[in-house]
């Protein structure tokens, strides 16, 4: 059989590799300037587009999409080439890919900064954004299996089914989470409601995490690990197997976010019972990974790349581990709605998928440039900044989040709620301070990466087509019998199908049962959709991020019914489109917030948060005073919820601003009692109105009632 | 709201958790399998094709 000689693509990995740099630069950026909002609210500059709300998700956004995903891209289009030994599919797709994906984070910064967001978690982005994503993510797919299909190798290595695997789910998780009616250009509701949308949400959610930030990582980590240790990974069935009960696995866990709130219990349990589950293919990766420098340990003490790996996968071993403990519902009593979270999210995100982008980084370039690091000691101080980095990160907020939730739970002798909220948020200040340090120390390390790597390409000479010589694939002319597994492994569709089935039958076996049976998240009759100026406030709540600091869900223990009230039910938020119930509390909890305090408080309180609660660490939105009200939305709005089910009157849309007008008058006359003179068509309307509405529904209803649901 | 509420609407529906975790098991038993008495050599080659 002749050789071929081909050569690979360097140039876009070149592209992919500058915008993992620059992305990851302006998320840690974002993500230090929120964390700074955390004890000097003035950080918020005054400004709509800086506050904590909607800067947040600026920075989980590019962190995820723009940093792992650019440098999952660089990796992809490295390792897939030389697997296959086969040049990219196409130069062109490569490079729609490329620009289509950028102008895609490009448009996601601006328009989250601008206020247009789904609010919902990790999938904020708005409708057209949405398309877009799914039209590049084609082009990758065709771009993929297209180089697959055309490789010189015969078989698939295991990465590459880590790569099929996530594709395949991303594409499933974000069509079937992002199914969203628009309203205007940039703003939609979610198909699902309440309940159902948390489910679908958090089912989206944790898979992201599965299949954004751990399989196609892994598949990096099955790639340049046994290329910088020069040594094939310890065991490949132990990889075969850690794929198969990992994809499977992971998809059933999503509802582990959900636990003790108003989610059916069998989902929970389920979440639970997978989740427990998932630590055996987790830690048999790890340890795989681990293994595979087994008798390597002298270059792990010279290579920083080796150094920055063998923290990569310890990370992934700490977070696997924490994730299962905190998926158990007594250790997620404590943990949930706390900076725990966070300290468990930054040990993946900092240790696993931010050291495994920068070692990748650092073995890349040189290759690529034909000339060796600029400088190993830079490197090394590097990974001793980011490790310390890491540490002064995540200890300082595991703290924070033990102890809020002690604080929370704890009672006096006399059977009251020791701590007003407040308290318990002033008490941990000096860990959040701390938590910056750690990050700002890990942000150092990047600059250090960028300027050594650029050195190290001033002084090399790019090699932008790699030569390789390799045979072309013989046509299967064996008769003996193969075993099923080299089957499915030499045919790269098949595999796609099948890891399909795999995630789709848990994904339906979770979601199915809450939506054909609609009628039965039981309904409560005082229950009444949102009028339209709440709706309009809703809205608002929606777009200055509220949910990123308050939850709208208090679940079934003592102190959280003595200090929200009520514990909520499924049937409360079946015309909440998208659900609210938030994932942290930096603030209290809001679900019963309606009626708590006068219509006055919310608008001082909104103006300035230290004046009504000295020591707050709310931004201000004053700009809510100032801003009006777009009615001339209202009456697409009703009609969009009419679309989605929710019983507005036929041809309420028409008149429904003469409703709001009518509401909003009666605010402004309530404001005017306490002598703050507002117009009646400001948003501060409309978000107290909203306020105001929330959790009153149920106090409407006779006890036992709600008792019985 | 138990888990059998829900079921109890859909016709026939227990038998499609059954047959899942069927798929699931058996699914995983014939992967065990495969990879226990896989060819060594194979599996050797296979896991040097990062390094060639």
């Amino acid at each position: 059989m002749p050789v071929e000689k081909f050569y690979y693509d360097n140039k876009i990995v070149k592209w992919f590799g500058y915008a993992t740099m620059l992305w990851g630069i302006v998320g840690m950026l974002a993500g230090l300037w929120v964390a700074i909002q955390f004890y000097a609210p003035g950080a918020a500059l005054n400004f709509a587009p800086t506050t904590f709300g909607r800067l947040r998700p600026v920075h989980t956004n590019a962190i995820i999409f723009a940093f792992v995903g650019n440098c999952i891209f660089t990796g992809v289009y490295y390792s897939l080439q030389r697997l296959c030994k086969a040049r990219m599919f196409s130069d062109r797709l490569s490079r729609i890919h490329f620009w289509g994906w950028q102008g895609i984070i490009v448009a996601a910064a601006l328009t989250l900064l601008l206020g247009y967001t789904t609010g919902k978690e990790y999938a904020e982005l708005e409708w057209p954004i949405d398309i877009a994503i799914t039209l590049v993510w084609v082009v990758f797919g065709i771009n993929l299996f297209g180089t697959i299909i055309k490789r010189r190798e015969k078989h698939l290595y295991v990465a590459i089914w880590f790569y099929i695997a996530t594709w395949v789910t991303v594409a499933l998780l974000h069509i079937v989470n992002s199914v969203e009616i628009p309203v205007s250009l940039f703003k939609s509701y979610s198909w699902y409601a309440g309940v159902q949308d948390a489910l679908v949400q958090w089912w989206y959610g944790h898979n992201a995490v599965a299949f954004f930030l751990t399989t196609p990582i892994l598949g990096l980590m099955y790639y340049f690990l046994p290329k910088a240790a020069n040594r094939p990974v310890y065991s490949y069935r132990l990889s075969i197997i850690h794929f198969w009960a990992l994809i499977f696995i992971y998809i059933w866990a999503g509802p582990h976010h959900l636990l003790y709130t108003a989610l059916p219990d069998w989902a929970q349990s389920l979440g639970v019972v997978f989740s427990v589950m998932l630590i055996a293919p987790s830690w048999g990766g790890m340890l795989n990974g681990l293994f595979t420098l087994r008798g390597a340990w002298d270059k792990v003490r010279e290579d920083p790349v080796l150094k920055f790996f063998v923290v990569v996968v310890t990370c992934y071993g700490m977070a696997t581990f924490e994730g299962p403990m905190l998926a158990l519902k007594n250790v997620n009593a404590i943990s949930h709605f706390t900076d725990w979270t966070i300290a468990h999210v930054h040990i993946g995100g900092l240790g696993w998928n931010g050291f495994m982008a920068f070692g990748m980084l650092y073995w890349l370039i040189p290759r690529m440039w034909g000339t060796p690091l600029y400088s190993k000691k830079l490197a090394t101080n590097h990974f001793w900044l980011g490790t310390i980095g890491i540490v002064i990160y995540t200890v300082p907020l595991y703290w924070a989040g033990f102890t809020q939730a002690q604080m929370w739970k704890t009672f006096t002798e006399e059977g009251q709620l020791k701590f007003q909220f407040l308290e318990t948020v002033t008490h941990i200040i000096p860990m959040y301070v701390t938590r910056s340090i750690g990050g700002s120390l890990y942000l150092i390390g990047a600059f250090l990466m960028v300027y050594n790597l650029a050195k190290t390409i001033r002084k090399g000479y790019f090699i932008a087509d790699e030569v390789c010589e390799a045979a072309p694939l013989e046509k299967q002319t064996s008769h003996v019998r193969e075993y099923w597994h080299r089957w499915i492994e030499s045919r790269p569709m098949t595999l796609l199908v099948f890891s399909l089935i795999v995630v789709a039958i848990g994904g339906a076996i979770e979601m199915i049962p809450t939506f054909l049976v609609k009628s039965n998240v039981p309904t409560i009759a005082s229950v009444k959709p949102y009028t339209p100026l709440e709706l309009q406030g809703r809205d608002i709540y929606v777009r200055e991020g509220c949910y990123t600091c308050h939850s709208q869900m208090v679940r079934p223990f003592r102190d959280e019914v003595a200090r929200y009230g009520e514990y909520s039910k499924a049937g409360e938020f079946v015309y909440d489109h998208p659900f609210q119930w938030g994932s942290k509390r930096t603030g209290p909890d809001l679900a019963r917030v309606g009626g708590k305090y006068p219509d006055s408080w919310h608008y001082n309180h909104m103006m300035d948060p230290r004046i009504m609660s000295p020591g707050s660490i709310m931004p201000s939105y004053s700009w809510l005073l100032d801003n009006k009200i777009d009615t001339a939305s209202t009456p697409a709005k009703i009609r969009a919820m009419q679309t989605l089910g929710v019983p507005y009157p036929k041809g309420y849309d028409k008149i429904a601003n003469n409703d709001l007008m009518t509401q909003a008058n009666s605010i402004r006359l309530s404001l005017k009692m306490d002598k703050i003179e507002t117009p009646k068509d400001a948003e501060i309307v409309a978000l107290i109105a909203y306020l105001q509405r929330l959790g009153k529904d149920i106090k409407a209803m006779p006890k036992e009632q709600t008792a019985k649901n | 709201m138990k888990f059998i509420n829900y079921l109890e609407k859909i016709t026939g529906v227990s038998i499609y958790p059954l047959a899942s975790f069927m798929i699931f098991g058996l699914f995983f038993l014939v992967m065990l399998i495969w990879v226990i008495k896989a060819d060594k050599k194979t599996i050797q080659n296979i896991s040097r094709i990062p390094l060639d």
